[in-house]
């Protein structure tokens, strides 16, 4: 009951705050548009690592690795079809088959969680030093040079499917990565409320006894990992659209950090922790950005020790769990949490 | 034959830089199960040192062996008092601090000393291979790699400490049972790592540009070392850093040093997909 409950919830909350997307660029103005996207698109990243991380169980500390790869194929795919459709539907492949690859070594080689982590941070790394050294005319894709450490500017953006000439204004593409958030939302809680969302569960809480009951676990968390790729190419290709650009500082551990951090502020296990955590520290870095005295990093490391020794569970689960102990007192109805967060 | 001494040179400059960069973070690993993102960080550190103390009037050598080994070590112990002991056990966590402390790091760092490359110059001079110029800070690297590892051996195998040590790492329990204080043992391992990372960036000081973010070049390559080695201090290390800079050093030399990394990656993955504990766990299972 509580269950449906929860997705009856979010599903108006979802057409509620649709609305508000939609009707937004009429009530504010259009740098407040452009910051909102890019909040959008990194939400996007966000949810991800909050799927595979807190759901799945994986630590991948290089998420921006699938990221970066999103936004390079949808720059190089798209500047070389002039068409966004194909471009972000090869965001989206290019870092699944990335991902399949690099799980099915981890994954399948009995990689444990730690080892886990710093595989996919080195990932990153390599990424990055290798498309930093694609300086000059050698290193291109079609038309689309790689520009090593300049990036690619003039990276075409959306389109209307299927109708090349008609580009999308900023108002729109703001809708756009504001509906695809959702639908991301969304789909993820479907997938999570299916059978396979229960046994990734089942897998994270103990894995041993999923697989006693007949569950491969190392397919699934290749599934899982596979799709939290598909997700953040897709947080790529939003992401280059947003700015039209794309530089290999998206591989960069700054970033992968950060997505780190979103989801520990939020908190591990729900959906919508990772949403906030990032809202929050993107506006934050932004405020921090205005002034100069302090050092932007200084102050994630300084939140990130915070979180991890104070709110090790991250603001929504506490909060949640501070509102179902209020509403247990009140009433004497026994409740459960909808996600059992591990400790 | 000329240029296969200089190749050599090279692929011996290359495992010694890995032996350097990864001992540190070996030692925490392999006695406290835990992996220091903010390693990057403590070579930094040891690198500032180094290139402050020389630019205050103080002696290269000095600078590099004492000061800055000395310097980060008290890093270490502070770092392990006030963040890494609330954490042990929660291996996850552990890892997700120390990255913070490295992000604050690197931070404090830039906000102090600004982001501009300061260096400083290699004390020694250069000799000639028939028609190649080589730098004898290349040896000299390698002497200091080769004289780390012996230490290392022979405060371990030799002295009351490194049994204390030993019993640490192979049952905290155990030792605990029998009046050791493993808290205390971790402190100073910790700490004892964090001189030896000091050591290693005030080493690489002169080789290296100093910059805030330099950690970031170094620790993907300690990583991969130390995870390809396994637990095992010595011998873990030994082998991953021969392998892993043979497969670099080489592969650097017949493509470019962008390509000799991914190789090397490459490899390191492969490797870590056959001995999912590393080296040491498959062939030197209870070894130093």
């Amino acid at each position: 009951m509580q269950k449906l409950n929860g997705m009856a919830g979010a599903l108006i909350g979802s057409v509620l705050l649709a609305g508000a997307i939609i009707i937004a660029p009429g009530y504010v103005d259009l740098f407040q548009i452009m910051q909102f996207t890019v909040f959008a698109a990194m939400a996007v990243l966000a949810l991800s690592l909050g799927f595979i991380w807190g759901y799945g169980g994986i630590l991948c500390f290089g998420q921006t690795s699938f990221f970066g790869l999103g936004a390079y194929a949808y720059a190089v795919t798209a500047i070389n079809f002039d068409d966004s459709t194909y471009a972000i539907l090869l965001a989206i492949l290019i870092p699944v088959i990335f991902a399949a690859l690099l799980g099915y070594f981890m994954i399948y080689g009995g990689v444990s969680d730690v080892y886990l982590g710093v595989i996919t941070l080195t990932v990153s790394l390599i990424l990055f030093n290798l498309v930093n050294s694609t300086a000059g005319d050698f290193y291109k894709i079609g038309d689309a040079r790689l520009g090593g450490f300049n990036g690619i500017p003039g990276v075409p953006t959306f389109n209307v499917p299927g109708n090349p000439s008609y580009i999308l204004s900023p108002e729109q593409s703001w809708i756009v990565t504001g509906l695809a958030l959702i639908a991301v939302y969304l789909g993820l809680r479907v997938l999570i409320a299916s059978s396979f969302g229960r046994i990734i569960l089942a897998i994270r809480e103990n894995e041993t006894r999923a697989a006693l009951l007949g569950y491969d676990p190392r397919i699934y968390k290749l599934i899982t990992f596979m799709i939290g790729g598909a997700i953040a190419g897709f947080a790529g290709a939003l992401y280059v659209n947003w700015g039209a650009f794309v530089s290999p500082t998206i591989f960069a551990l700054g970033l992968s950090a950060q997505i780190i951090i979103w989801v520990i502020i939020g908190g591990r296990g729900t959906l919508i922790g990772p949403v906030i955590g990032c809202l929050l520290m993107q506006w934050m870095v932004t405020e921090v950005g205005a002034q100069q005295t302090l050092d932007a990093n200084f102050i994630l490391g300084a939140v990130l020790i915070v979180f991890v020794l104070l709110v090790p569970k991250g603001i929504a689960p506490t909060l949640r769990d501070l509102i179902l102990s209020r509403s247990r007192e009140t009433s004497s109805e026994p409740e459960q949490s909808p996600v059992k967060v591990k400790p | 034959m000329d240029l296969a001494i200089i190749v050599g040179l090279d692929v011996i400059s290359g495992i010694a830089s890995l032996v350097l960069i990864s001992a540190g973070l070996a030692v925490i690993f392999g006695m406290m199960k835990i992996i220091n993102l903010a390693h990057g960080e403590f070579l930094m550190l040891g690198a500032y040192a180094t290139v402050l103390s020389v630019s205050a009037g103080v002696n290269i050598w000095i600078a590099m062996l004492i000061i800055a080994p000395v310097f980060v070590g008290l890093v270490g112990v502070i770092v392990e008092r006030c963040l890494i002991q609330f954490l042990y056990g929660r291996l996850v966590d552990t890892m997700l601090a120390t990255w913070g402390l490295s992000l604050v790091i690197v931070g404090g760092t830039t906000m102090i000393f600004g982001n501009t490359i300061v260096g400083v110059a290699s004390p020694l001079g250069g000799f000639t291979v028939g028609a190649f110029q080589s730098s004898l800070y290349t040896p000299f690297l390698a002497l200091m790699a080769v004289l780390l590892m012996t230490a290392v051996w022979a405060v371990m195998r030799f002295t009351r400490a490194g049994l204390i040590a030993r019993a640490v790492m192979q049952n905290p329990e155990m030792a605990a049972t029998l009046g050791v204080n493993p808290a205390r043992v971790y402190m100073a391992t910790f700490g004892a790592g964090a001189a030896m990372s000091g050591l290693a960036g005030g080493l690489l000081a002169p080789v290296a540009g100093v910059v805030p973010t330099m950690g970031a070049a170094f620790i993907a390559k300690a990583f991969i070392t130390v995870v390809g080695g396994g637990t095992s201090v010595l011998w873990g290390l030994i082998t991953a850093s021969g392998l892993f800079g043979f497969i670099n050093q080489i592969a650097a030399f017949l493509t470019t040093p962008v390509f000799g990394e991914v190789i090397l990656f490459i490899a390191a993955v492969a490797l870590i997909r056959m001995l999912p504990t590393g080296i040491s766990g498959k062939f030197f299972k209870g070894r130093l």
